[in-house]
């Protein structure tokens, strides 16, 4: 069967493959050269070896974009995955009305980031307005944690939806095997329940902290990086050093910033992958 | 007595639960109202009261951002390419991954290697390039883009088809060949009615993506001609000048209400999916 399968393989793989070469492996690794050139578009690449590496590095803006990432990534991660199982455990109880909240808090995910950052926007900045504080073009407090309000709003939802099923799977008699043993409903989530639903939480880890570092529609309609790129996130600041300024330095310093950031993504996903991999429980 | 008490704290939680709906539901309601205003009405000191007689507007925002700002014309081109773009992953991904599953040579390993890795790597990383490349090769109008979403989205789309085959006996493949169909037929006619389920949790999956993504289409596509619906909303904003509130509100509506629409109606299968989606991812 196989070799009738391979003498058929144009079919099969050709249009997917024809699609990727133009759509990833090309552009890949043409991105990949172009971040050791100086060029303001593809066919006027000129070689200057690390010097746009060098240059990222002294580039402030790109530094203070990392720093504030990292510092959204870490209160999101936490927030939207306590917040998600803790739904998760209320919407597994047979409490009434729990298909309508399910509903409910998953809405959110369907809604696109940019239209969700306008959303938020104008909501946010009547509350500044109200209190008396500074709209969010001047005041990255509130850009800060009008980021991370924003995207929990969205992301509670979807990893709600995930823990959920985790938690259908637990087997009933594990937990009433439990509870006989005379253990409390608090010792039963801690011992049984969280252990067994660890493939879920790994999924749910792995998606929100890339879903963080990858963040660019709800960051560039809510705040825009502003106020003075404050509140740039990393994606935004690729985006700004390719595309807001004109010149012949900008395009390279910007390709190397992507690749940095490619790599940084890549490497957080597979170690974040391995760490929680290895905490499994075998069913 | 013990099942009393938990029947009480299930009716708390259900009341605290209740609440917290209409808290969540706030921020696409308050929008709702205030795209019914009327454009002088609109201020930050007014914006958390409900219309009143003198403010309501009726749909006057909805007619201006129907007519004024072409939001038909970009729901035709966000419609067209969400559905050419999801059809060609569909059924090309799938043809792709059954040969990946089937067929155990280097290349095929190193394939479906490529593919799980192009899922991980951000999009700024080859913004730039692809769409340069996409320019060169006029795959830059929305009867075309699909070409790119497919090389864009066949990594999430391989990887939960590929997950999804490796379960599926053999026999029923080997018996159909047997029998004296080729394989294109064999997977016409056996693979493809068994993969329905992973079907519609990938169609749903890639549709939510290709349909509120904003920055593919704006460096692809010439915004002066062709606007999606994030473009559109992101060009009302983007523009210098005042910003028409009213009209904007009732662009984010327009947006949002079809969603809903297709959401209720297809909720059992969206949450599915993206359950189904997550397990494998």
């Amino acid at each position: 069967m196989e070799k009738a399968v391979k003498k058929y393989s144009p079919i099969f793989v050709l249009p997917t493959l024809l699609a990727f070469t133009i759509g990833f492996i090309v552009p890949f690794f043409e991105g990949l050269y172009l971040s050791f050139c100086q060029f303001t578009t593809v066919k006027n690449a000129k070689w200057v070896g690390i010097s746009n590496y060098t240059r990222v590095f002294a580039d402030e803006a790109f530094l203070h974009s990392f720093g504030f990432t990292v510092k959204y990534a870490v209160v999101a991660i936490v927030l939207i995955n306590v917040i998600a199982l803790g739904l998760a455990l209320l919407l597994t109880r047979n409490i009434k009305g729990t298909n309508i909240f399910r509903t409910v808090f998953f809405m959110p995910n369907l809604i696109g980031g940019i239209v969700l950052g306008y959303i938020w926007q104008i909501l946010i900045n009547c509350v500044l307005a109200l209190v008396g504080q500074p709209l969010l073009a001047l005041n990255s407090q509130a850009g800060y944690w009008g980021i991370i309000i924003l995207t929990a709003w969205q992301q509670i939802g979807y990893m709600m939806i995930i823990y959920i099923a985790g938690l259908q799977n637990v087997p009933e008699d594990l937990i009433e095997a439990a509870q006989i043993d005379g253990a409390t409903q608090w010792e039963t989530f801690w011992k049984v329940k969280l252990p067994m639903i660890m493939s879920s939480i790994t999924v749910c880890v792995f998606l929100t902290l890339t879903n963080s570092f990858k963040l660019f529609d709800q960051n560039l309609a809510l705040t825009g990086g502003e106020p003075n790129h404050l509140t740039e996130m990393l994606a935004l600041n690729i985006y700004q050093t390719f595309y807001a300024r004109a010149g012949l330095q900008w395009k390279g310093l910007g390709q190397a910033k992507a690749v940095l950031f490619c790599l940084l993504v890549v490497v957080i996903s597979f170690a974040q992958l391995k760490a929680t991999r290895s905490k499994e429980v075998q069913q | 007595m013990k099942k009393a008490k938990e029947k009480r704290s299930n009716a708390i939680w259900s009341v605290i639960l209740g609440i917290l709906s209409i808290l969540y539901m706030y921020p696409i309601v308050m929008i709702l109202f205030n795209s019914l205003k009327d454009e002088r009405a609109i201020s930050t000191n007014t914006a958390f009261q409900l219309p009143t007689a003198e403010t309501f507007a009726g749909l006057a925002n909805y007619v201006n951002a129907i007519n004024a700002q072409g939001f038909l014309k970009s729901l035709g081109y966000s419609l067209f390419i969400t559905v050419t773009s999801v059809a060609a992953i569909l059924l090309f991904c799938a043809m792709c991954s059954w040969y990946i599953t089937r067929v155990k040579t280097k290349f095929a390993q190193g394939l479906y290697f490529l593919f799980a890795f192009s899922m991980v790597v951000p999009f700024q990383m080859v913004m730039f390039t692809l769409s340069q490349t996409a320019d060169m090769l006029d795959l830059n109008t929305p009867w075309n883009i699909w070409v790119i979403y497919l090389g864009f989205g066949a990594g999430l789309a391989v990887f939960m088809f590929a997950g999804f085959m490796k379960s599926i006996p053999l026999e029923v493949e080997e018996a159909s060949m047997i029998d004296g169909c080729n394989p294109i037929q064999t997977f016409f006619m056996i693979v493809m009615p068994m993969l329905k389920p992973t079907m519609v949790s990938v169609g749903i999956l890639e549709a939510m993506w290709v349909w509120n993504d904003y920055l593919l289409p704006t460096l692809v596509l010439d915004i002066k001609k062709y606007r999606t619906i994030p473009m559109l909303i992101q060009y009302f904003r983007g523009s210098y000048g005042r910003v028409e509130m009213g009209p904007m509100m009732a662009c984010i509506m327009l947006t949002v209400i079809p969603i809903v629409i297709v959401y209720l109606a297809g909720q059992k299968h969206i949450i599915k999916g993206v359950a189904a989606g997550a397990v494998k991812g």
